[in-house]
């Protein structure tokens, strides 16, 4: 791809983010003016905020590479991404911001009164806050290469550095227009090119079989291995190579490979004719995170797909960066409306990634064998049109990307920096602030360094999980049973979230290796860690009927009641 | 490789997290271990478990703070049972023989009405119940009997009689300072209430007349500002809630600058800048108001020129800073401490030192007014206001008139 075209994209996303966030406020030199200047912010304007933060590198780029990977299978992301908010519009939303809490250590503590629920509420937090930036950071880091040709490492120490910047120098001034920029120019920068590229693609006759089972190359094409690779075949293979199979150096020979894995060394050409089928692969041994997954995806699909619907759906309700967008909202009717306008918004945006994911299986099905396949959003401009128009396409899509990963950065190091400087470091000041700041970038950063290929919808779907299990049992519990305790609640959210944390752990270990039953269990942990998590909460709450807070009835009716009823309940 | 290693560091994170809570909590004992004789270790001791003790009980007598206190005050006395009551019923039983206090109960009557201490034994069916033996001492706040702490053990022991009625009288002392934080808290919410209704006589005053002036020449403009006057006093006599939104807030500021614009027309410049995301941020109620009032009385006094009063609000993630800012005859700052101190009294309206009183009083010590000024250089006051602070919610919904 040209990158001349990418890189002043990228940097105009850079350089408008901050001057709307320096200079989108509303100011009023006269009376008339005043009630513009004090309107508070609208459902739809906040709604495009919240969208605008939540549409991560996970949405703009990996659901496309997993549509692409593993077919049709891979659009309950979208859908579980989107449903989410419908759990959070019935079941939380308006009580949410009726607690007046800002973030979810602040509702523990107006619920629970409980310092204790609270520390522990603020270390899911940043737990679930440094599970999600990981993938930002990676994310941010393949677009760059992908773009420029530049260290996998780089894109994610420039975002990282660029974020902590802009957080730490005392934030975006008018965070909700930055971040509903965000949201529209993810959209154009996904939608305009789509446009373009459903036309290509009716100008080349409209071929039809993307879902079909494998991908087949439609053309003769030439692939470059970059990491060792190890190819599963079913029937046998002809295939151009120019370089090492199981351990055979070849030269621009056409070599016939029997049924069965074949390793490919790194450097290696392989050229397949058209309508060959991708072959599956799976990358080195010592590698084994995101096939060993997507393995275990294809032998439980069933399971692994409720896996995933359980924690998407009843995840979003726990992540930091939206939770502190509803405080936006001037009551709680319009928290409810705001999340309607969220539901059509990102509903709208998640038609796109599909078409791409399509797209990419007819036009650039190799990405899974080059281990890019998240990828797939940023070439198929350039793929399929070509010139200086598929140039400019792509850099538009690199310009949203870099959107992507921007916003839903800063939303994250905001929240995260904001518990560690309140519940974690010792004590408070703006120096702490910018302490907590650089803490909450520098583990995920280190730690996107350490795990080298794990998909970025993945990892996004483990921060999920995590959330789904601690926080989803507080929220819900806490808004709709009135038994909740104090050692209820933190015993709940240490059992389900700890155990679903560990799992994670465990399964980012490469533990343990090979598949099988107790594999799916622990890469897809929400299905059980959930229901556990619930479960807990409520067994040791009915325990503990003594520690039932003193102000409990009084507490659920401010949640509850409209606030219009409100100053006629209290004295 | 690399996905091992990150995993393990995933899964060590929360086990060193842990164990830096733990550290932390058991880390104080055993500091003091290494310090002194055994008899000065022993002391260290019973002071460090008698102010672990200090913090629940300073929240008053009740069955939470009995319960968290309970345990500390047994190893305190190193008793196998002890019990804390008040008047009517047991509020916590820590240890062995839980099954005593109905007993205690009936046996307690004497010493409740009377505030003497008492020895007795007790009288047990259960053949190898530990408890045997009971001390009363009475827990007395201002010379009224509050309840009683009750050490039992398996047999009489002066050396616990005179142990436990020190504790209690140590116990006592706890619940008198928590009385006098109760009055204190009482003393400043009732200076709030007689605050709330207190808005400038002067201003009222000044506000009629000036309607009275537009009356005959623009009787259209008269209206108006009768209107902004009467939802000024509206707001300011409202009687609900201790809270308002920043959103209503402003508002107020907003009518009440209306009515000191009539006054002085072109003189007065305001510019506002508002950040949209804290107008729901709760605060207590009329507390920047007096800020712009004092803002205004500084910028005009003395000065024949335009003077310019700046109101921003900013978004400060977990917090709202607001900035009131004003181009006047500004103060000199020794005086100004002197007012906060409250050494000197204001000349004039409501002071900054009640705001500033209140502020500290709903959202701690941090949280106080900053006032950066000098004499002849304007006043520029911020003030930072939690977004969520427990206990501080705004009545009513935002946005009504």
């Amino acid at each position: 791809m040209n990158s001349g075209y990418a890189v002043p994209a990228v940097a105009l996303v850079l350089v408008s983010t901050v001057l709307v966030g320096a200079f989108g406020l509303r100011i009023s030199r006269t009376t008339s003016d005043f009630y513009v200047a004090s309107r508070t912010v609208g459902p739809r304007l906040n709604a495009a905020a919240i969208s605008g933060e939540y549409l991560s590198a996970a949405s703009f780029l990996g659901i496309a590479g997993l549509v692409l990977v593993q077919g049709a299978d891979m659009l309950w992301y979208p859908v579980g991404y989107t449903a989410g908010y419908l759990v959070l519009l019935l079941f939380v939303a308006a009580p949410l911001r009726r607690s007046g809490a800002y973030t979810l250590p602040d509702f523990a503590e107006a619920r629970l009164a409980s310092q204790a629920v609270r520390r522990l509420a603020g270390a899911f937090v940043v737990g679930v806050g440094w599970l999600y930036l990981l993938p930002q950071l990676q994310g941010a880091g393949l677009t760059l290469t992908v773009l420029t040709g530049a260290p996998d490492w780089l894109g994610g120490v420039i975002v990282a550095v660029v974020v902590t910047a802009i957080v730490a120098a005392g934030g975006m001034r008018s965070i909700t227009f930055v971040q509903a920029f965000q949201y529209w120019l993810k959209l154009t920068a996904l939608l305009v090119p789509a446009l373009f590229l459903v036309l290509a693609w009716q100008g080349d006759g409209a071929p039809g079989r993307a879902f079909d089972e494998p991908a087949a190359f439609r053309e003769q094409r030439s692939v470059r291995v970059q990491d060792p690779l190890a190819l599963r075949l079913d029937r046998p293979l002809t295939v151009t190579v120019d370089g090492t199979v199981d351990g055979r150096a070849h030269d621009h020979a056409a070599v016939r490979l029997e049924p069965g894995t074949h390793r490919i060394a790194a450097g290696t050409h392989l050229t397949f004719a058209a309508g060959t089928p991708v072959p599956a692969a799976g990358h080195g041994a010592d590698d084994a995170l995101s096939p060993s997954r997507a393995e275990s995806r294809t032998e439980r699909p069933l399971y692994a797909t409720y896996g995933l619907i359980l924690a998407t759906f009843f995840g979003t309700m726990g992540l930091p960066h939206v939770v502190v967008r509803f405080y936006t909202s001037p009551h709680g009717v319009a928290a409810r409306r705001t999340t309607v306008a969220v539901l059509a918004l990102i509903g709208a945006f998640y038609l796109l990634p599909p078409v791409y994911g399509a797209l990419g299986r007819l036009y650039a099905p190799e990405l899974t064998l080059t281990g890019d396949a998240d990828a797939a959003v940023l070439l198929l401009p350039g793929r399929m049109i070509g010139g200086v128009g598929g140039d400019l396409l792509g850099a538009l899509v690199a310009g949203g990307a870099f959107a992507a990963f921007l916003s839903t950065a800063s939303g994250l190091t905001m929240a995260v920096a904001g518990v560690l400087t309140q519940d974690v470091l010792p004590s408070r000041g703006v120096r702490h602030f910018r302490l907590g700041t650089v803490l909450a970038m520098a583990v995920p950063l280190a730690a996107s360094a350490l795990v080298g290929g794990l998909p970025v919808a993945d990892a996004v779907g483990l921060a999920f999980a995590v959330s789904a299990s601690s926080f989803c049992p507080l929220l819900v519990l806490g808004i709709w049973w009135r038994r909740l305790t104090p050692p209820g609640a933190a015993a709940g959210m240490l059992v389900g979230g700890g155990s679903a944390l560990l799992a994670v752990a465990a399964t980012m270990a490469g533990f343990p290796g090979g598949g099988g039953a107790l594999h799916a269990l622990l890469a897809w942990p929400a299905l059980w860690s959930v229901p556990l998590g619930f479960l807990t909460m409520i067994l040791v709450s009915l325990a503990t009927p003594g520690r039932v807070p003193a102000g409990t009835a009084a507490i659920l009716a401010r949640f509850h009641l409209p606030e219009e009823l409100r100053s006629e309940v209290t004295p | 490789m690399s996905g091992f290693l990150a995993g393990l560091v995933v899964a060590v994170l929360p086990l060193l997290a842990a164990g830096f809570w733990l550290g932390r909590r058991t880390a104080r004992p055993q500091h003091l271990g290494g310090l002194g004789t055994p008899v000065e270790h022993a002391t260290f001791q019973t002071l460090h478990t008698a102010s672990l003790a200090t913090p629940p009980l300073r929240a008053g007598l009740t069955e939470e703070t009995a319960r968290k206190s309970a345990r500390k005050l047994r190893s305190l006395l190193g008793t196998d049972a002890l019990c804390l009551t008040d008047l009517t019923d047991v509020l916590v039983w820590d240890g062995a023989g839980a099954h005593h206090r109905t007993e205690i109960m009936e046996r307690l009557a004497g010493p409740l009405e009377t505030g003497r201490g008492e020895a007795f034994p007790l009288v047990c069916d259960t053949p190898d119940c530990a408890v045997r033996w009971a001390v009363v001492a009475p827990l007395t706040v201002d010379d009224r009997v509050h309840g009683a702490l009750v050490a039992c053990a398996p047999k009489e022991s002066a050396v616990l009689v005179r142990a436990a009625g020190e504790v209690a009288r140590w116990v006592s002392v706890q619940l008198e300072l928590a009385d006098l934080d109760q009055s204190r808290t009482r003393l400043i919410e009732a200076e709030i209430k007689a605050l709330r209704a207190q808005i400038s006589p002067h201003f009222i005053f000044n506000s009629l007349a000036v309607i009275a002036s537009f009356v005959r020449t623009d009787p259209e403009r008269a209206r108006e500002l009768l209107l902004e006057f009467a939802d000024f006093t509206r707001y300011s006599f409202r009687r609900h809630g201790d809270f308002t939104t920043l959103a209503d807030e402003l508002h107020a500021i907003d009518h009440y600058l209306a009515l000191v614009r009539a006054r002085f027309g072109d003189r007065l410049a305001v510019t506002l800048q508002i950040a949209p995301e804290v107008l729901p941020v709760a605060l207590p109620f009329l507390c920047l108001q007096p800020l712009v009032e004092n803002a205004v009385k500084h910028g005009l006094e003395g000065k024949t020129d335009r003077c310019h009063i700046r109101i921003s609000a900013q978004d400060e993630g977990a917090e709202a800073l607001v900035v009131i800012e004003d181009d006047g005859a500004g103060m000199d700052p020794g005086l100004l401490r002197r007012i906060l101190a409250r050494e000197v009294s204001p000349s004039g309206g409501i002071g900054l030192s009640n705001v500033d009183d209140r502020l500290r009083q709903v959202y701690g010590d941090d949280h106080g007014l900053v006032i950066e000024t000098a004499a002849g250089a304007g006043m520029k006051i911020t003030v930072r206001l939690p977004k969520y602070q427990p206990g501080v919610h705004s009545a009513g919904r935002i946005g009504r008139g």
